[in-house]
């Protein structure tokens, strides 16, 4: 079921807006139904916020009225339900959390709030980041809008399917090691991780600090860069916010990609990769050549092998010290039935947490403890300068690499559930880009049988703006990403 | 490969966190399996590689200590599992 809203971009709608051929209202209670009619088959959402939603929507309808109509003002978004909303629950879908209410918003959300963003809900997640696919999530499974048995990819798949199903305009995720970009290839829709640093983590809910960043989910480039322009920049309150002025990402977008160099790193062509997934980011690539830019096959990074060991020990030694705050004393679910504290604590934490955040304080306190620290976490760090070395004479050469996001095409729901280290190699393509703190897009490059392939497309640090004249230039003479899933 | 039940048990400890039965035997196989597949980076040579703890170029941020307004007493204590009056009730720490 489509209608003339579903295809809607934040540039269209703020033209309607701006014209005054709809309000904020009225584009707010569209989607608002719009997520009553999907939500029972898709599920993408913890919390939705009608009230507060139509009361933004207003504000946003007296901004546009006064002229001070910003690009993001009164436009519907869904929110990660990793980032803290002032007043409004946050649980990072898991038990833990589930009724925890934070008294201040994230920065990521302030700045939206600020530009007149209209927050329609809270997405649904694997449970603290991690996952792939949702099935962690505390609540329920999302389920991917272009085939209702199979997952959207995670953790951000509900913000993903959500504006799959075009139940927002776009979303704020949040990716550690692929968790805006493989579930944007999964439903089709367009996601970048920005270089860490870019945007201010204040206020996401930390899984692992090294390697988190914030990123917006879109419908296409241009819409990623007019969230980028707002969402992007210092702020005192994350040391590791970076000082580096924000150009405006909507400049320099043209059709024209000569003089771009590429290089086509083949360790990200693996083995067991699907057939119909190789097929069609070739051809993407010789798209991207016809645009005038200069391909390069064959690039070696041969430490890519080496990044799936070192992310599963860097994410879950940094994510059990992370996890170690949920003891049951300040916030969050507390065991009660017990006099001992620690006994309280023990439990607390083991009926809190789910089966998967589990297994990585487990993880992740083993690489820690007195005995393996050298072996295991500091030697991870040690390849993690390697990986981020090879990206940067890589980069000597390259203005971008381009590979698939995903070995595959979007799994069946439950197909993975029971295998950990299976479901970690949906991922193999996008850790190493946390773990260089390098930035990344996903956009919408084909279909295998009405399943959704994505492009993964990595540029410099800092160089964002790079990532999108790829990604424009290459929206311009294709329309994947404008194809919008049956519900 | 498995790991022993005592290796599961003193992690869980140093993690303070319980574990049925069940979940120490599934544990001692999975865990064991996914850290099997870490020694592929016995391989590599990292003799005189220091080692990256961030990506990002930045150390010891320092910022002027400017006096703000404090997040709301209430607002915080709302969330407390336990609390009398203005502070948190926690069980006894020394017993």
């Amino acid at each position: 079921m489509t209608d003339k809203y579903t295809d809607l971009t934040i540039h269209s709608a703020h033209e309607l807006l701006k014209a005054k051929k709809i309000s904020s209202v009225e584009l707010t209670k569209h989607y608002l139904d719009r997520i009553k009619k999907v939500e029972p088959q898709v599920r993408a959402i913890v919390t939705v916020t009608e009230d507060s939603a139509l009361q933004q929507a207003k504000q946003a309808d007296e901004a546009i009225a006064n002229g001070k109509a910003t690009p993001l003002t009164g436009i519907p978004v869904l929110i990660k339900d990793v980032m803290c909303t002032k007043d409004i629950k946050t649980t990072c879908s898991s038990k833990m959390l589930e009724n925890f209410v934070p008294p201040y918003n994230a920065t990521a959300v302030e700045k939206l709030n600020n530009a007149g963003a209209v927050m329609v809900g809270k997405a649904n997640m694997d449970e603290f980041a991690m996952g792939s696919s949702t099935e962690n999530s505390a609540f329920f499974t999302t389920h991917n809008p272009w085939d209702l048995s199979r997952v959207p990819g995670g953790s951000s798949g509900g913000s993903a399917a959500g504006v799959a199903a075009s139940e927002a305009i776009y979303a704020l995720g949040s990716d550690t090691g692929g968790s805006i970009r493989q579930p944007a290839g999964f439903c089709n829709v367009t996601g970048l991780k920005p270089t860490y640093g870019r945007v201010s983590r204040y206020g996401l809910v930390a899984f692992a600090s090294s390697l988190d960043q914030i990123g917006p989910l879109t419908k296409d480039a241009l819409d990623s860069a007019l969230v980028m322009n707002v969402i992007s920049g210092y702020d005192s309150r994350d040391s590791t916010s970076a000082p580096e002025a924000v150009p405006d990402y909507t400049k320099g977008l043209t059709k024209n990609l000569k003089g771009m160099k590429i290089g086509i790193p083949k360790e990200y062509f693996v083995e067991g990769m699907q057939a119909e997934v190789e097929t069609a980011i070739k051809d993407a690539i010789r798209k991207l050549e016809e645009l005038g830019a200069k391909v390069e096959w064959g690039v070696s990074l041969p430490h890519t092998r080496h990044a799936l060991a070192v992310y599963y020990i860097i994410a879950p030694s940094e994510a059990s010290a992370n996890l170690a705050r949920y003891d049951g004393s300040k916030y969050g679910f507390s065991y009660k039935d017990t006099d001992s504290m620690w006994e309280g604590m023990e439990k607390t934490k083991q009926l809190g947490f789910g089966p998967e955040v589990k297994r990585r304080i487990m993880l992740g306190t083993y690489a820690l403890s007195s005995g393996y620290y050298d072996a295991y976490y500091l030697k991870a760090q040690k390849v993690r300068t390697l990986i981020r070395r090879e990206f940067d004479q890589a980069f000597e050469k390259y203005d971008a690499l381009v590979t698939p996001t995903s070995p595959t095409v979007p799994f069946k729901i439950g197909e993975k559930a029971d295998n950990p280290l299976q479901m970690y190699l949906s991922d193999i393509c996008t850790l190493p880009i946390n773990i260089a703190g390098i930035p990344a897009i996903s956009i919408p490059a084909g279909f295998a049988k009405d399943l959704p392939i994505g492009m993964q497309i990595i540029g410099k640090p800092f160089a964002e703006k790079t990532i999108f004249k790829i990604s424009y230039a290459y929206q311009q003479v294709t329309d994947w990403h404008k194809k919008t899933a049956k519900l | 490969m498995k790991l022993s039940r005592e290796e599961v048990v003193h992690i869980a400890a140093l993690a303070r966190m319980s574990m049925s039965e069940a979940e120490i035997e599934k544990a001692r196989e999975q865990l064991a399996n996914i850290l099997e597949n870490f020694a592929v980076l016995k391989e590599v040579d990292t003799t005189n590689v220091s080692p990256t703890t961030q990506s990002i170029k930045l150390q010891s941020v320092m910022r002027n200590d400017i006096p703000g307004e404090s997040l709301p007493a209430e607002k915080i204590l709302a969330n407390a599992p336990d609390r009398e009056g203005d502070l948190f009730k926690l069980r006894p720490v020394l017993e």
